[in-house]
C-alpha cells in the first residue's frame, strides 16, 4: 500500500514535471506552465494522465498544437493515454504568467504585461490610447509609443521607444 | 505488482533546463491529423429545468453573428489601409471565429438536431456543419454583421456598433444558468473590449481628421445606422433564454449602450443619423432567418470548399 502510494506519487511528479516542460508554439520562449496555460496534470491510472489546458484568447489557433506537443512530450516520457482537457473558466489572465514567464520575455525582447485591468461594474470606453509604463526591453527606456493595440499574436501590441527608435512587442494585459 | 514508473522516462535527465529542449523537429508543428472538439473536457450538461431547444438556438444566433461579422472583417486581410490595421483587423476577425466556434459547439451539444446531417464517415465535426452546411434562411445573425464593406470607414462603424451592442449584452451573459455561455461571455468581455475601444478611436480619427475622412465616416455610419434597432429588438429567441436564465434580452440593456455610443459621437462631433430602421419583412428579421442577398453570396465563398469536400478529404 505505501509502495503504490510512492509508485503514484513518483508518477504524478514525473508528469507534472514533463508536461510543466512543453513550451508554447507562438511564444517558445515559455513553456505553457509559466505562461499560465497549463492548469492542471494528474495521473488518474497507469500511465493514463489528464491534463487541463486553458486558452489565452477564444480564437487561440494554437490549441490544437498544445495539445499535440503534450500528448507527444507525455508520451516520450511513458503516459502511452494522455487526455487534454479544455478548461474555460476562470479565463485566463496575464497575472498568471509566472516571473520566470516575464523574465524569459524581456530576455526574448518582448515587453511583460502589467496588472491586469478589472472587469468590476461596466467596462469604461477608453478613447484614448492606453496609458501604460511599457518599458524597452532593448535599452530600457521607459519613453515608449504604442502603435498599435494589436500584434502578430492575438496577446501582443506593437510598441516603439524613442530612446532607441527599435520596434517592440508587449504581451497586453488581460 | 510491477512499479508502473520504471519504463517512463525522466526527460530532465536529457536536459539540464525546461528550455534546452527548443531545438525544433517535425513532430514539434505536426498539427493532429483528426478535427478536434473546442470543448473537450467542457462540462456540457445542460441544467436540468433548461430547455434544451431554446439554449441552443441562443447560442446559435450568437454564434452566428460572430461567425458572419468574422469573415467580413477577415475580406479585408491585405486591404487594410496600413499594415497595423490589417493586422489588428485579422485579430480582432480571429477573437469572434474563436467565439463562433465555441458558440456553434455549445448550440450543437445542447440540441444536436440543429446541425446539418453530414455522409455517413465524415470527420466534419458538428460546429463546422453548422459554419459550412447551412444556407442563408438558416442563418440566425442580425443583419449589420452581414452586408460587405465598401470603404474602412464601414469597418470602423461596424466594429463600433457591434461591440457596443455585444459588449452591453455579453457583461450580463457572464451570469447565465449555462455554464458554457457563462465563461464564453466572461473570456469574450475582455476580447470585446479591445474590440470596441478600437473601433471608438479610428471612428473619432476619421470624424476628426479631414473633410474625406469625415465625409466618409458619415456616409459609412448612414448604412449603418438602419441596421441599429434590430439589435435592441426583443426577439423570441433572446427573450426565451432570457426567461430560462442562460440569455440576455437586449432590449433590457439598451440604454447604458446608447450612453456608450453617445460618448463616442459626442467626442467625434458626429450627430446621431435621422434615418428608420431597416423594417422586418412580413414580421421577420435576421434572427428569424431573413437577410439580405449580401449574406447569400458571402457564405457561398466561404463555404465552396468544404461543401466540395463534405467527407473532409481531398
Ligand atoms: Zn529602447
Amino acid at each position: 500500500m505505501v509502495r503504490t502510494m510512492k509508485v503514484a506519487t513518483r508518477s504524478l511528479d514525473l508528469a507534472r514535471r514533463v508536461a510543466a516542460r512543453v513550451t508554447d508554439p507562438e511564444l517558445p520562449m515559455l513553456t505553457l506552465a509559466d505562461l499560465g496555460v497549463l492548469r492542471e496534470v494528474d495521473v488518474v491510472g497507469e500511465r493514463h494522465v489528464v491534463v487541463d489546458i486553458t486558452p489565452t484568447y477564444t480564437g487561440c489557433p494554437a490549441m490544437a498544437t498544445m495539445r499535440d506537443d503534450l500528448v507527444r512530450t507525455l508520451g516520450e516520457a511513458g503516459f502511452d493515454r494522455v487526455e487534454v482537457r479544455v478548461v474555460l473558466d476562470p479565463p485566463w489572465s496575464t497575472d498568471w504568467i509566472t516571473p520566470q514567464g516575464r523574465a524569459a520575455l524581456a530576455a526574448a525582447g518582448i515587453a511583460p504585461p502589467g496588472p491586469a485591468p478589472s472587469h468590476a461594474g461596466p467596462i469604461p470606453l477608453t478613447l484614448s490610447p492606453t496609458a501604460r509604463l511599457v518599458r524597452c526591453p532593448c535599452c530600457d527606456s521607459t519613453r515608449t509609443d504604442l502603435v498599435s493595440e494589436f500584434g502578430a499574436t492575438a496577446c501582443k501590441a506593437i510598441y516603439r521607444c524613442t530612446s532607441c527608435l527599435e520596434p517592440f512587442e508587449h504581451v497586453k494585459a488581460i | 505488482m510491477t512499479d508502473p514508473t520504471i519504463d517512463l522516462h525522466d526527460v530532465d535527465s536529457e536536459h539540464d533546463s525546461a528550455y534546452a529542449g527548443l531545438q525544433v523537429n517535425d513532430s514539434h508543428w505536426a498539427f493532429g491529423t483528426s478535427f478536434e472538439d473546442p470543448l473537450a473536457g467542457v462540462d456540457t450538461t445542460v441544467p436540468d429545468d433548461v430547455d434544451a431547444a431554446v439554449l441552443g438556438r441562443y447560442a446559435m444566433a450568437l454564434g452566428d453573428d460572430a461567425l458572419v461579422l468574422s469573415q467580413r472583417i477577415s475580406e479585408w486581410c491585405s486591404r487594410a489601409p496600413d499594415l497595423e490595421d490589417d493586422i489588428a483587423l485579422a485579430n480582432v476577425a480571429l477573437d469572434l471565429l474563436g467565439q463562433a466556434r465555441l458558440l456553434l459547439a455549445r448550440a450543437a451539444k445542447a440540441d444536436p438536431s440543429l446541425a446539418p446531417v453530414l455522409p455517413e464517415g465524415s470527420p466534419v465535426p458538428p460546429e463546422d456543419a453548422l459554419a459550412y452546411f447551412r444556407d442563408a434562411h438558416e442563418l440566425l445573425n442580425v443583419r449589420l454583421v452581414e452586408a460587405a464593406d465598401e470603404d474602412f470607414a464601414d469597418a470602423v462603424v461596424r466594429i463600433l456598433l457591434f461591440s457596443v451592442w455585444r459588449l452591453e449584452v455579453w457583461q450580463r451573459l457572464v451570469a447565465s444558468r449555462d455554464a458554457v455561455l457563462a465563461a464564453v461571455a466572461a473570456k469574450g468581455v475582455k476580447e470585446l473590449t479591445y474590440h470596441r475601444d478600437y473601433a471608438a478611436r479610428w471612428f473619432v480619427t476619421l470624424a476628426l481628421g479631414t473633410t474625406e475622412s469625415r465625409g466618409r465616416l458619415e456616409a459609412a455610419l448612414l448604412r449603418a445606422w438602419p441596421l441599429w434597432p434590430e439589435l435592441w429588438a426583443a426577439h423570441p429567441i433572446d427573450v426565451a433564454a432570457s426567461r430560462q436564465g442562460v440569455g440576455v434580452d437586449p432590449s433590457t440593456v439598451r440604454e447604458s449602450a446608447e450612453e456608450v455610443l453617445d460618448r463616442v459621437l459626442a467626442t467625434a462631433e458626429v450627430a446621431r443619423p435621422e434615418v428608420p430602421g431597416l423594417a422586418a419583412v412580413a414580421g421577420r428579421t435576421g434572427r428569424d432567418g431573413l437577410h439580405t442577398e449580401a449574406l447569400s453570396r458571402m457564405l457561398a465563398e466561404m463555404q465552396s470548399v468544404a461543401r466540395a469536400h463534405p467527407e473532409g478529404a481531398w
